[in-house]
């Protein structure tokens, strides 16, 4: 068969599809915006006016730039919670239901633990975090082991289930009474507050994406553990004959990713809320995850594709700000450059 | 054959990206030659004027409140404020330079189209902006409220917003929290019954139609149940369904809400849900404190049943079921408040007004509507504007029957907003 062959010859023509993976993303988002912008031109905006406020005021001024970093930190912790267990094999869509059993977790010990000193219970918000977001990911992890079912479907449905479980509690017994009948728990405490960096909403949160980013990058890349991980994840059979505990490893990579994303609910109580309520998170499990199949499950890649993820979020705003666009429109540009990086991304295996 | 398509398919792509970086060059060529600043316009020197000129609304602006009343409600509120005025701290209260524009930042909950809340806040910007043609108005729409509308309305100052209308009940929080480091924006809040230094509040007492609509319903009623569909038991919706009941019962002794919240502002599918639940109740009349209203409207229009409607003339939408409805009437109160500001007489205070000074209007009667309850139904809105129908006079009870509203006593407009009670006659619980 001369197609393989024929495919080399036209790739190498190509510039996209042999270029780097960075210049094939980096050409994806600019497809992507001159897609969208075309769209602004046929709803009578003008796209460079557009595009020059949307660039001055998320990456070219330093609130926008905090903004960005805000976005960064849940879709970095989410992002690694899809990466980690895809180190093994694992599909986890579950960082949405993870991040709010963590923010849960977090919110418990925020409220009731009456520490005074931040320096012990923002810690011990952290480890709650962690837990609650490790053991709605356990739950999946053991009815696949049990049960034999699949983990994708089960984190999918977990996500809907957490959201109702934080439901009961702050419509139920954790609803403050001074709140006029709104579902919020009470503010926390300024012990349980993550500080600002600076004058804006940026916190020290950001912290935690990155040196989360930095343990696993380790871990995965420079560990025994990470080679295991690494090996069941790429053959599970030979994992298994060279004496690998395959299912300790699933186990244990999907517990730190549901942990991951647990942080990630951590910090928005935290540093953005300062209460838990229903819709804590905008979906952020779910870009998250797609930051993760963004990034090839390369937590330094995630870095990357977060920021960009992060960026367009802010931008939404701004698109209806200043350019009177519906507050739908950033669902458009997010669908653009998600389908054009993803399209260019194909390395030539398309099915002829 | 597949190789050919292969190849032009790869060939199409190449020219896509040679396409896309020559894209790419000229945005980047336009970011760095900055946003096209507006030519300086040829204005002779001086042409601003210092003191931008008051809109005054008329009586038809009002809807058929008086331009008196108007002036007299904002009068009131500078004279009881505490706070200093505006002009020792508001950039808004600055003369603009010449080709500038003022800009103003709204903010909504839900969407600017909701037929509802929303929408009347949203008409109401748009009213501002016919009035004062200098004024740019910057809206953001589907901001929840949380601490993203902190985000949103710093970005709004980021560019160049002044003055920041946050129009939902539960963005007071966040906003409060950061008003302070922004000290030369005037943050004015759209129902907090608190101030602070740069953040003022305005409400209407749109109770009062509430009430007249209610006397409307407690008419058509045939099974003696009207419905009431609600978001969260904030004040304000404790008021509404409390004069809805009073109205109803003036005309009718033997009349009962239901009340059922549903904890969120706009969720057709608890709204169904809610009208189902209420027609299977014997419920033939609805109305609501929901934000999009629609749903409710055209359930109601297909059930069989009337509705009498929130914030906004729905009656196209139900033009048989509709009866009346309460209407907000923003325009003028956003205007009033934004010439104030710049010219620098603003303090910062909680200002409330009715039928009388305009914030307020019935919305058209249904054609269901037979004559007489018509006629009933305005002589009810004329009495409510002057002050002649006094709705929450006492005695009036709760609903375990004990008297919370002693004989005789008329409540302030700012005891009724701190009300958390409910009135005898209505079912339902606010917990």
């Amino acid at each position: 068969m001369q197609f393989p062959a024929a495919l080399r010859r036209a790739q190498s023509s190509a510039i996209n599809l042999t270029a780097p993976p960075i210049a094939r993303s980096v050409a994806g988002i600019a497809l992507a915006l001159v897609s969208f912008g075309a769209f602004l031109l046929v709803i009578g905006r003008n796209p460079l006016s557009a595009y020059a406020t949307l660039f001055t005021n998320t990456l070219a001024s330093p609130s926008g730039l905090s903004e960005v970093a805000v976005f960064m930190i849940p879709f970095v912790l989410t992002g690694l919670a899809a990466a980690v267990p895809a180190r093994v094999g694992l599909i986890n869509v579950g960082g949405e239901g993870q991040l709010y059993l963590g923010a849960w977790a977090a919110t418990g010990i925020a409220l009731f633990s009456g520490i005074g000193t931040p320096w012990l219970m923002l810690p011990l918000m952290v480890l709650a975090g962690f837990a609650g977001g490790a053991a709605w990911a356990g739950i999946a992890i053991l009815l696949r082991r049990w049960r034999n079912v699949n983990e994708v479907i089960c984190t999918l449905l977990l996500n809907f289930v957490a959201i109702l479980f934080v439901n009961i509690f702050v419509f139920g017994p954790w609803k403050n009474t001074g709140g006029y009948g709104y579902p919020y728990t009470a503010d926390f405490s300024p012990a349980a507050i993550l500080p600002a960096l600076g004058d804006f909403r940026l916190h020290w949160g950001l912290v935690l994406p990155l040196l989360g980013v930095v343990v696993c990058y380790v871990v995965i890349n420079h560990t025994r553990w990470g080679y295991n991980m690494r090996a069941v994840g790429g053959n599970v059979e030979a994992a298994r004959r060279r004496g690998i505990g395959v299912g300790k490893y699933l186990l244990l990579a999907m517990l730190a990713g549901g942990g991951l994303a647990g942080i990630a609910g951590m910090s928005e109580v935290a540093g953005i809320q300062h209460h838990l309520r229903p819709g804590i998170s905008s979906e952020f499990g779910y870009l998250g995850f797609l930051a993760s199949w963004l990034a090839g499950h390369n937590p330094l890649a995630l870095l990357g594709t977060a920021f960009l993820l992060a960026a367009i979020f802010v931008a939404g705003d701004l698109l209806q700000i200043s350019a009177g666009l519906p507050s739908a429109a950033i669902f458009i540009l997010i669908g653009l450059v998600l389908f054009m990086v993803l399209g260019l991304k194909s390395r030539g295996r398309a099915q002829p | 054959m597949v190789n050919q398509v292969v190849r032009k398919s790869f060939a199409a792509l190449s020219g896509l990206g040679a396409l896309t970086t020559a894209a790419a060059l000229v945005i980047l060529a336009a970011i760095a030659c900055g946003p096209s600043a507006p030519a300086p316009t040829a204005t002779p020197a001086g042409a601003m004027p210092a003191k931008p000129v008051a809109v005054a609304p008329t009586s038809a602006d009002l809807g058929g409140g008086s331009p008196e009343a108007f002036a007299r409600v904002f009068a009131d509120a500078l004279a009881s404020s505490k706070s200093r005025p505006v002009s020792a701290f508001a950039d808004a209260a600055k003369p603009l330079a010449s080709g500038q524009k003022l800009k103003v930042g709204f903010i909504f909950v839900g969407s600017q189209a909701d037929l509802g809340y929303n929408q009347a806040a949203y008409e109401g910007s748009v009213w501002l902006e016919k009035h004062m043609p200098d004024v740019e108005v910057l809206r953001a729409e589907n901001v929840p409220e949380t601490a993203e509308v902190q985000r949103v309305a710093e970005q709004m100052i980021r560019q160049g917003a002044t003055i920041i209308f946050p129009t939902s009940f539960g963005y007071s929080g966040p906003i409060k929290q950061i008003a302070g480091r922004y000290p030369n924006v005037v943050f004015l809040h759209q129902g907090d019954l608190e101030t602070r230094e740069n953040y003022g509040a305005y409400f209407g007492n749109i109770w009062q139609l509430e009430y007249a609509a209610g006397q409307v319903a407690g008419k058509m009623t045939k099974t003696n149940k009207l419905g009431f569909i609600a978001a969260f038991p904030i004040p304000q919706t404790l008021l509404n369904v409390n004069a809805y009941q009073l109205g109803a019962k003036s005309v009718n002794p033997k009349v009962e809400t239901t009340f059922v919240l549903t904890s969120d502002w706009c969720d057709p599918a608890k709204q169904t849900t809610a009208v189902r639940t209420m027609i299977d109740s014997g419920v033939d009349v609805i109305t609501q404190h929901q934000d999009c209203t629609k749903t409710i409207v055209e359930a109601a229009e297909r059930s069989n049943i009337y509705v009498t409607g929130y914030h906004q003339d729905a009656s196209p939408a139900a033009p048989r079921a509709w009866l009346t409805g309460a209407a907000w009437n923003w325009g003028p109160v956003y205007t009033e408040l934004v010439s104030e500001i710049r010219n620098g007489t603003y303090k910062t205070s909680v200002i409330f007004a009715g039928l009388e000074a305009g914030f307020v209007k019935l919305s058209p009667l249904g054609k269901s509507v037979p004559a007489d309850a018509q006629q009933a139904a305005l002589a009810t809105v004329e009495g409510l504007r002057k002050g002649t129908i006094k709705p929450f006079t006492g005695p009036i009870k709760d609903q375990k029957g004990a008297v919370r509203i002693a004989a005789g006593v008329t409540p302030t407009d700012a005891e009724l907003q701190t009300i958390d009670w409910l009135v005898e006659g209505v079912t339902g619980n606010i917990k």
